[in-house]
């Protein structure tokens, strides 16, 4: 697109699809901004009167808004850890030469197969039920008392939940990464002198950088709104407990049907996710660029 | 120090036998090339010494100490690769000092290493820059900086030189000659160059198909050739062979005169033949000659020997600097 008048041409191609997409995009937002300052529940019809920011200061002030912001990030967070080093773990022993090693890959990919919902009605029921769940039942067989999982550590046990499901992702990308590394420069290493802790940490991490902060963005992306997981196990419960900014402004909006307030949420939400971003890149983003 | 010797040593990938049986003996301090066709197991016989291998069978013993079974790290051995395998994401400076921190030394004694290192390879100003930022050339002095800092018994090389430009490696040849000169230290150097084989080897190992040739200097290698194989490999261009009645006449099967020992003139000689392509170097002149007798042969005459293509010419060898060369293709002496 060299000159003038091809460039003038590409973007009269371009713009429909732009149109569309912008459309797309800022009509929802508009709304949601616009319902955000109204009095707006389905519960009292009547006029939607425009009440500026009440809607907002109700939503920042209730006690259960910081509470998911925490959940939240700890939610992000735990994930990222289990996935991430997890996966690097993972990847490292499927990057070995072993008998059934493509059955082995297969059966790792998996679960990044299964619905979240599905997934999460799997674990809910026949992994950590407390009375027929897999886990009660072993620990019944070591003498101990077994954990009601989603009553007594909520948050932990979709942080597990949520962490299968995006394992097979990492793996896969870390994988990639890993068979990407060029064998001389390992066997120069070796030479060199480095055992295997050696060369993980000064060849292999470095190398794998790259391949961990894509990881990190795109699941970052996704956790932000884990929802499904939630409702189909805790419903944010005990209390309040597993409730994430997601299923707080779903609860608000659906539960309370106070649109206005939810609308609110999602606009807080949806700035907080942007700062998260931000910070994101700004720390992790410069591996990108090399 | 750093003698090798290699004791029947065997090695095989699978069911093929790469390697199926070396004796060698490398003294301390010389520098010893292997060349060889491609495929032939250069690279195989350099890495089993290096320990990125391991063997099938047979010994290696670096100073006497048998090592067959030791890790890499743990011989002494210092190598750099063809493709010069240096760490991407490192600084050319925490290159150079990788093996030293592996070693834990010191800091300030790696820093005085390293820098005497870029000072004798000339990468001074180059110690903050990444690899990715540096020349072909540049790239293999730093592979060569991390090979030497170490104060390695033996350098291994495995075709240093074959990913730079004719006149860069010209220089490179030269630098590593250099550096043999100043450390005295043995290496190993694998190429499929002549001229590096020739020009900077003590001595030469010319192997194929996971064999032995002959081992000896450049111009054993050149002058005795101990068979057909080595007679036709050392050398540019190639010796010709003529076998059958005129070979008979020597009482050998095949014999072989090399370009440059052949007298050319335009008037009277031995053979007779037409010029098919003549190639002028300048300082010299290669004849690609179609010859009456014995079909195409090549001949180095003088530069100014003016000939054409199409012109008739005449051949004299010099019987004194014929090679013969029996039934199994083994040189008669
Ligand atoms: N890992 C391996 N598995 C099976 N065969 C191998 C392996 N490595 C090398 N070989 C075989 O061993 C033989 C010798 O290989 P090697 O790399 O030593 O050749 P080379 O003399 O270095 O050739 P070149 O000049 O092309 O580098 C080749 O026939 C090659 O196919
Ligand atoms: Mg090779």
């Amino acid at each position: 697109m060299a000159t003038l008048h091809t460039r003038a041409s590409a973007r009269l191609m371009m713009a429909p699809s732009v149109i569309l997409l912008f459309v797309w995009m800022v009509v929802p937002l508009a709304m949601t901004l616009y319902f955000s300052f109204l009095s707006y529940n389905l519960l009292t019809p009547g006029a939607h009167n425009f009440i500026g920011f009440l809607n907002y200061s109700y939503f920042l002030t209730d006690p259960a808004f910081l509470m998911a912001i925490g959940n939240t990030l700890l939610l992000v967070i735990g994930v990222l850890l289990i996935t991430v080093i997890g996966g690097i773990l993972l990847a490292l022993v499927l990057d070995q030469p072993f008998w059934g090693q493509g059955i082995v890959r297969l059966l790792v990919i998996a679960p990044f197969f299964v619905m979240p919902t599905v997934s999460a009605l799997v674990w809910k029921n026949m992994l950590m039920n407390p009375v027929y769940g897999l886990f009660a039942w072993i620990a019944r067989g070591l003498g101990i008392t077994p954990i009601d999982w989603l009553a007594d550590v909520p948050l932990f046990s979709i942080t597990l939940i949520v962490a299968w499901q995006w394992l097979p992702f990492a793996t896969l990308i870390l994988l990639t990464a890993l068979q990407s590394l060029d064998g001389e420069q390992k066997e120069a290493a070796e030479m060199d002198g480095a055992g295997a802790v050696s060369r993980f940490i000064y060849i292999v991490l470095p190398h794998l950088s790259r391949a961990i902060t894509v990881v990190i963005l795109i699941q970052t992306i996704f956790l932000l709104s884990i929802f499904a997981e939630i409702l189909v196990t805790t419903n944010g419960g005990p209390g309040i407990q597993s409730t994430n900014l997601t299923y707080l402004v779903y609860a608000q909006a659906l539960l309370q049907f106070d649109v206005g307030g939810a609308s609110a949420g999602g606009i807080i939400a949806v700035i907080l996710a942007n700062i998260v971003g931000i910070f994101l890149i700004r720390l992790i983003g410069k591996n990108l660029d090399r | 120090m750093g003698s090798i010797s290699l004791r029947n040593v065997r090695k095989s990938f699978g069911t093929t036998d790469v390697i199926p049986g070396i004796d060698l003996d490398i003294e301390d301090g010389e520098f010893v090339v292997f060349v060889g066709p491609s495929g032939c197991g250069k690279s195989t016989l350099l890495r089993l010494i290096a320990g990125l291998e391991d063997t099938t069978g047979g010994r290696i013993l670096i100073d006497g100490k048998d090592v067959s079974d030791a890790p890499p790290a743990k011989r002494g051995l210092a190598m750099v690769f063809q493709s010069y395998a240096l760490y991407p994401h490192m600084s050319v400076y925490k290159n150079i000092a990788f093996p030293l921190k592996m070693d834990s030394q010191a800091k300030d004694v790696i820093d005085k290493k390293v820098r005497e290192a870029a000072r004798v390879l000339n990468l001074t100003d180059y110690l903050e820059r990444r690899p990715g930022q540096l020349s072909g050339g540049q790239r293999q002095r730093v592979a060569i900086g991390r090979a030497i800092v170490r104060q390695p018994g033996a350098f291994l090389f495995d075709e240093p030189l074959s990913n730079l430009d004719a006149a860069l490696r010209g220089t490179m040849r030269i630098e590593i000659s250099e550096l043999h000169q100043h450390l005295k230290t043995t290496m190993v150097y694998v190429t499929h160059d002549q001229i590096e084989a020739m020009t900077m080897a003590d001595k030469i190992v010319v192997l194929n198909a996971g064999r032995i040739e002959q081992v000896g200097s450049p111009l054993d290698l050149y002058r005795t050739p101990a068979n057909l194989f080595v007679a036709g490999f050392i050398g540019s261009p190639r010796m010709n062979m003529i076998e059958g009645a005129e070979a008979g006449k020597m009482q050998a099967k095949t014999i072989g005169f090399r370009p440059e020992h052949i007298r050319l003139s335009q008037t009277d000689g031995a053979w007779s033949g037409t010029v098919g392509v003549a190639e002028h170097l300048g300082s010299d002149t290669l004849l690609h000659i179609d010859s009456d007798e014995f079909g195409p042969i090549t001949a180095r005459a003088d530069g100014d020997f003016v000939v054409k293509s199409g012109q008739r010419v005449f051949m004299t060898p010099d019987k004194a600097r014929m090679h013969r060369f029996d039934e199994k293709g083994l040189a008669i002496r």
